[in-house]
């Protein structure tokens, strides 16, 4: 029991059930499960459809965090990548009814993936050969990367007429959202490759103690280096599945504020900002936490301009309840309460 | 002192324990009035724990405090002082942007008079801490800027702050360790003044020397348990020692031929020339060869570590070719030292040697790994081989080898960091001071164990601020002086031979004083 309690994991998975405890009591209908069109259906998949983007982008941002870094940029990188893989797809009517796409499929996705690669690049240069603080290094791309999107849409919002394209954001695989899929194949790699290789220790190391790591011969600007791409690459891939959701890309809204939710959702799974010690399956479950918190916001019919104040308060009332010290107090005073 | 001095503080059968460990346990303290009293034991024998629970930063499991006969209960370090039981630590934590005055009044600033605007009286803070100084016999300006002076008139003026709030018991843990022998003795001038005013001091060092050049009595821990309380001048040093440890200790002495006999056909290991870079180092050529053991000697400042750390590509160099093996080598960072076959346990274990949160295992396992890269990677199983083996040999003191490493005493963490290096069977290995901060067995187990690793045939750089220490393991001994080299001194010599070359007293050296110093 004690074993259990004290897992890192513990008190994420304990905030996410207690959301969806208070989200089944509010609307009755919340947990059921039902098999339509040949996949699941439902609130839950719903939410965990949704989820997915923030899940990918905050998977990259775990590793970020864990090396001592920040990414502030990757909500800009979302609407980069999207935009560069709508302008690729478009789409147009052939005589004959059917849509064909600019480029090929598999070219668009790559070349967006590539851009959102360079642009962690960038940003791990900077912070490792430029000496930047991370905010600072990202914040330059967070501002110029929404411009640049924009300059590539034209300030328009591109719309994608092309069907294949929408199976990343809307489709099912055996009765599950391919985004989900794509979530948590990303996880389960990510997993893999940092408790199978020395990845791993090597990115505790830098976070615990970079001197340290560098004095054991530890390479880790280019460890470093490659932690910033992947969080870009990351962002890449969330820019492909929200654009693919609402078959367009609009630079001003897309992935707007993600960077914030990434770091709750990081913090929310238990990973320490000041780096070291990561939590990649609690980032996966602060996600969860956030859209569950999102959705039942919505289903609650709260009216839009009070929305961010009751989500700020269940925002605040969630950081309490994973606070050590919050929980210390409220267990000295309860005992104080039953001894007086 | 007599045996009928005053006691001051009394401490009863102290317990207290952390996961895993019994920190302490049925340990007794007696402080007496007028009298310098030792805390003696090894690295992890309790007397941080001790000091802390003295201090209020760790409430005891058991056990009770008396101060002048009341007991006490010390619940914060602030609390503690105004009881009467001050502190002073390790490096001294004087706030360098604030002036001696400010620093020695700081958190009791003298105020004035509402009617007069209110605010701090800092013509007032002068004056009370002039007249501190004054009264201790310390000759300091209070409007200096305590940055700015040398460690060891910083260390003065802490403890001067200590004892600022008429402390009746001073704590000083290891108060000397960054300080030179003319350091030392301004300190301990100070020391006696305040021992003379009836202050009961409470004396933490690792120099045995020390303890018998100032302390009365001493108090000795043995893995947190209380040993015995002695006169200082019915237990010696080594019966001193043996108390601490628990048995006679080995002294580690140099083998007559050094295994280096038989490297004379190899080129040497490392061999460096014109090694420099501006600022930190003049040009220097070093060589050491299989199984050999150099010593670098010198004082702080001299260019020790500034060398090591070229050596090992932590620094850039200006100028300076290396060749390693008889080969040019590509040396730019230091993963290509350690692709190379050197290792480097820094003089500075907190801040780049260990990384506290990660195991044991995980920090032995950190070279080599580093080493092999990302696609090899040493399975748990073997980094668990690895780390028992090495922990065993080395005879780190831990829980497990799943201990977080910074939950270990100094020493041990420093036995950790040199098992990491010796995980990659290096062929040149550099301690930059490896056994400072630990405790006498512990020197006396490294040292033999940097014996045994030069007998394998690996070529160690040894580098310490002892000299007794440098003259004990070395081959040869190079002396830098001014951040350049003042020269080598063949097998067999003596300290004093080093001593007179550090101070240029050697005429052969005295002509030729190093360029452009």
């Amino acid at each position: 029991m004690k074993r259990i309690v004290h897992h890192a994991l513990f008190w994420p998975a304990v905030t996410l059930a207690l959301l969806l405890v208070a989200s089944s009591l509010s609307n009755a209908s919340f947990l059921s499960l039902s098999w339509r069109d040949g996949h699941l259906f439902g609130s839950v998949i719903d939410i965990l459809n949704r989820a997915a983007p923030l899940m990918v982008v905050s998977l990259g941002m775990t590793l970020v965090i864990a090396v001592r870094g920040l990414d502030i940029s990757v909500g800009a990188v979302v609407a980069i990548s999207a935009a560069v893989a709508a302008l690729m797809i478009g789409g147009s009517f052939s005589a004959t009814g059917e849509v064909h796409s600019d480029y090929p499929l598999w070219l668009a996705l790559s070349a967006a993936l590539a851009v959102a690669a360079a642009c962690g690049l960038w940003n791990g240069l900077l912070v490792v050969k430029a000496g930047m603080q991370p905010i600072v290094a990202t914040l330059i791309l967070m501002v110029a990367g929404r411009g640049i999107a924009q300059l590539l849409t034209g300030g328009q919002i591109i719309t994608v007429y092309y069907p294949p394209f929408f199976q990343l954001g809307n489709g099912f695989l055996l009765g599950l959202p391919v985004a989900l899929w794509i979530a948590g194949g990303l996880w389960l790699a990510l997993h893999l490759l940092l408790s199978r290789t020395a990845l791993g220790l090597f990115v505790r190391s830098i976070g615990g103690n970079p001197e340290a790591a560098r004095v054991a011969g530890v390479r880790s600007s280019a460890i470093t280096l490659c932690v910033y791409t992947f969080c870009g690459f990351a962002a890449g891939v969330a820019g492909l599945i929200v654009s693919s959701n609402v078959k367009s890309a609009d630079a001003n809204n897309a992935g707007q504020l993600l960077e914030l939710d990434a770091i709750l959702a990081v913090t929310l799974g238990g990973t320490a900002l000041t780096g070291g010690r990561f939590q990649l399956a609690g980032t996966v479950i602060g996600a969860l936490i956030i859209q569950t918190l999102t959705s039942m916001i919505y289903s609650l019919g709260v009216p839009p301009e009070v929305n961010l104040v009751v989500k700020a308060a269940l925002v605040f009332a969630v950081m309490l309840l994973q606070s050590a010290e919050f929980r210390g107090v409220v267990a000295r005073v309860a005992r104080g309460g039953s001894a007086a | 002192m007599t045996d009928g001095a005053s006691i001051v503080l009394k401490a009863r059968d102290i317990a207290r324990a952390f996961p895993g460990v019994q920190a302490l346990a049925g340990v007794e303290l007696t402080l007496r009035a007028g009298e310098v009293h030792a805390l003696m034991g090894q690295n992890g024998a309790g007397k941080s724990t001790l000091i802390k629970v003295l201090t209020g930063v760790y409430a005891p499991d058991a056990g009770s405090i008396e101060l002048l006969g009341k007991p006490v209960t010390p619940e914060s370090p602030i609390h503690a002082q105004e009881l009467g039981i001050s502190a002073v630590h390790q490096e001294s934590h004087l706030l360098p942007n604030l002036s001696v005055a400010e620093n020695i009044c700081a958190g009791r600033y003298p105020r004035r008079p509402w009617k007069r605007g209110g605010g701090i009286d800092w013509p007032e803070t002068e004056r009370r801490a002039r007249e501190l100084l004054a009264g201790l016999g310390i000759e300091l300006d209070v409007a200096q800027l305590a940055g700015g002076l040398p460690a060891a008139l910083q260390q003065l003026a802490t403890v001067a702050r200590a004892v600022a709030t008429d402390a009746r018991v001073l704590i000083l843990d290891e108060p000397t360790s960054s300080l030179d022998a003319e350091e030392v003795k301004a300190l301990f001038a100070l020391i006696r003044r305040l021992r003379d005013k009836g202050v009961a001091i409470l004396f933490v060092t690792h120099f045995l020397d020390q303890v018998y050049e100032i302390c009365d009595r001493m108090t000795v821990l043995r893995n947190g348990k209380f040993v015995g309380e002695y006169v200082c001048g019915k237990l010696d040093a080594r019966g001193l020692v043996a108390a601490m440890v628990g048995r006679e200790v080995a002294v580690a002495e140099r083998s007559a031929t050094p295994a280096s006999a038989a490297a004379g056909e190899h080129a040497p290991v490392l061999a460096a020339n014109n090694l420099s870079r501006r600022g930190q180092l003049k040009p220097v050529d070093i060589e050491l060869r299989h199984g050999e053991v150099l010593g670098l000697a010198g004082l702080l400042g001299s260019g020790r570590t500034e060398l090591a750390r070229l050596l090992f590509a932590l620094d850039k160099r200006d100028s300076g070719d290396i060749r390693i093996d008889g080969q040019a080598a590509k040396l730019d960072d230091p993963a290509d030292a350690l692709k190379l076959g050197l290792g480097f346990c820094p003089e500075d274990r907190k801040h780049s040697g260990i990384v506290a949160e990660l195991s044991v295992r995980e920090n032995i396992a950190l070279a080599l790994q580093a080493r092999m890269g990302l696609g090899k990677f040493l399975t748990l199983t073997e980094q668990r081989q690895i780390a028992e083996k090495l922990v065993a040999a080395l005879g780190v003191k831990t829980a497990s080898i799943e201990t977080p490493i910074g939950q270990l005493s100094g020493g041990n963490q420093q036995k950790v960091i040199i098992a990491r290096w010796l995980a990659t069977h290096p062929r040149l290995l550099i301690l930059d001071e490896p056994t400072r901060g630990i405790d006498v067995a512990a020197k006396q187990e490294l040292m033999q164990e940097i014996l045994g690793l030069a007998r394998g045939g690996t070529a160690v750089l040894f580098i310490s601020a002892e000299i007794e220490e440098v003259v004990r393991v070395s081959d040869r001994i190079m002396v830098l002086r001014d951040r350049a080299k003042a020269g080598e001194l063949p097998p067999g010599a003596d300290e004093d031979a080093v001593y007179s070359m550090i101070a240029q007293a050697d005429p052969g050296h005295h002509l030729a004083p190093p360029a452009g110093s």
